[in-house]
């Protein structure tokens, strides 16, 4: 038992040691990515827009939900003109972004991951290297970039229509005043929780596209599954950990802003 | 010969996984401009020996030299890896880039050339190969050869000095066999690149290659010309150059005992 667990350790050591060379070495390729604005363009829309009408959806209702459930517990206590407020803390600090990550993750990361393990696994990798391609600069770089771009981006549009359904759940459909909705909205959200929205959304993007990619470019290292059973295996571990990374990271992140 | 004729060295080579061995010491020496075959059973590192070469996998010891200068200095190495292309057994060939982007990508990537230029050149690989009319195809829609005539051009098209063709009839029956060892003739004639050959193709690798090599149980067994290959007497020659006839006739056999379909 005690020689499992030193196995365990040691093998995530190893694991976090050469995930963290991986992000280093993707991180200096950006220097040597020839077309990268081109390359960055693509991968903000295969990020961004591919997966706009799925925020959309989940933000509306997100915000619906919160109208909803906030209005019936302020009521208990008289306070429904705080329901701005509310809703727009919630959405601001803590939903937006990692509801927005863990959507991005499960649509555009998995995609990702599988995309890259299924390049491995068709040796389009290796041909690249052999090229004298740097393949973590043409695959893996622009992405990081994008990430940086396209989490915020979209964490931004889940807010707005997150607010958006709180009010129409609570002002519209529960009767709370609109104009008293708004302007408590419109006093509760201060800069440094913006800040704290954007910050966690970047970071959020560039840690979970970073997990994808290197769950996809290592498919070939899984030794208990090969081929397409392999790239299936990556995708599901990029996504389980990426996700986990999510809740972690917002956490930590949260706790350095209260 | 001198050092100097040869493009290829390769010294003592070694690679294993898990333990197991697979080269136990491979020394080859490929002489500059020809086509250059290694043989041998499935399983024996041929592949294993080209990836070596082609700085794909690690060797556990040995030396790669590269017109004198071993790949281990990271300028050989850089070196060589300008100057060389590989062709992979599947082609490797980016399904989401059409033919034309396939061709152009190593240029975009590795020169500092101009797009018209690019352009002219990648359509020219194209042309030459006679994958002109499909360069707006995808390698999905394209047939087992025009895929592999496509990862050919990939691979000129950077004009390299040494091509490395990993099992390039894989899976092809007899006639497309005899048709991509024509090609890699007609070409390498035609651009006079040192080709480095795998396969175990033994009739159509001898027809086409300037020397031949056999490797067998992870050493080089025999190293010589086709015509000297083809008539050794030494026993590990003469009995998987004889398996090779002897699948091929009693395959034949099958086929002429089948019964005729109406």
């Amino acid at each position: 038992m005690v020689r499992q667990l030193g196995q365990t350790t040691l093998g995530i050591v190893r694991d976090t040691g050469d995930f963290t060379l991986f992000f280093g070495r993707a991180c200096m390729s950006l220097s040597k990515t020839r077309c990268l604005p081109r390359r960055i363009l693509r991968a903000v829309y295969e990020q961004g827009a591919v997966c706009l009408p799925v925020i959309a959806i989940v933000g509306v209702f997100t915000g619906l939900v919160l109208g909803l459930q906030g209005y019936h517990v302020l009521s208990r206590f008289g306070s429904e003109g705080l329901l701005g407020t509310l809703v727009s803390l919630s959405l601001v600090r803590e939903m937006a972004p990692v509801l927005a990550a863990l959507m991005l993750v499960g649509q555009a990361g998995s995609a990702f991951a599988a995309e890259l393990g299924i390049q491995r696994n068709t040796e389009q990798i290796a041909a690249l290297e052999t090229m004298g391609v740097n393949s973590l600069g043409y695959l893996v770089a622009p992405r990081l970039i994008a990430a940086l771009l396209v989490f915020p981006a979209q964490a931004a549009l889940f807010v707005v229509l997150g607010l958006w359904g709180g009010s129409l759940s609570g002002s519209v459909l529960l009767g709370v005043d609109s104009g008293v909705y708004w302007s408590a909205v419109e006093r509760a959200v201060e800069f440094r929780d913006l800040r704290e929205c954007f910050l966690k959304a970047a970071s959020f993007g560039v840690l979970t596209t970073s997990i994808c990619a290197y769950m996809g470019f290592h498919a070939d290292r899984n030794t208990s599954s090969a081929g397409a059973r392999a790239v299936s295996a990556s995708t599901t571990r990029a996504v389980v950990f990426s996700s986990i990374t999510v809740l972690v990271a917002d956490y930590v992140i949260s706790s350095f802003f209260i | 010969m001198e050092t100097t004729d040869f493009a290829l060295e390769v010294e003592g080579l070694e690679k294993g996984f898990d333990g197991n061995a697979v080269l136990k010491g491979v020394d080859l020496r490929v002489p500059r401009g020809s086509i250059f075959t290694v043989l041998g059973p499935s399983g024996t590192g041929k592949s294993v020996l080209l990836k070596c070469i082609g700085n794909i996998l690690a060797p556990d010891s040995g030396r790669i030299v590269f017109e004198g200068r071993p790949l281990r200095d990271p300028a050989a190495r850089e070196d060589f890896r300008k100057r060389c292309s590989f062709l992979f057994q599947g082609n490797a060939l980016f399904d989401s880039l059409t033919a034309l982007e396939n061709v152009a990508l190593p240029l975009e990537q590795t020169t500092s050339l101009g797009k018209v230029e690019i352009f002219k050149r990648s359509l020219k690989a194209l042309h030459q190969l006679e994958m002109k009319d499909f360069a707006d195809r995808y390698p999905g829609r394209l047939s087992g050869g025009m895929q592999k005539r496509l990862a050919l051009a990939r691979a000129i098209v950077t004009q390299p000095e040494i091509v490395l063709f990993d099992e390039p009839t894989a899976g092809l029956d007899p006639l497309r066999r005899n048709a991509v060892f024509s090609m890699i003739a007609k070409y390498q004639r035609r651009f006079r690149f040192t080709a480095l050959v795998v396969t175990h193709d033994v009739p159509e690798a001898l027809a086409v290659s300037d020397r031949v090599a056999l490797l067998n149980q992870g050493r080089i067994a025999f190293e010589g010309t086709p015509a000297a290959f083809a008539t050794s007497s030494e026993s590990g020659i003469a009995l998987f150059r004889d398996s090779v006839e002897a699948l091929r006739q009693s395959l034949a056999a099958i086929r002429s005992e089948q019964p005729a379909i109406s």
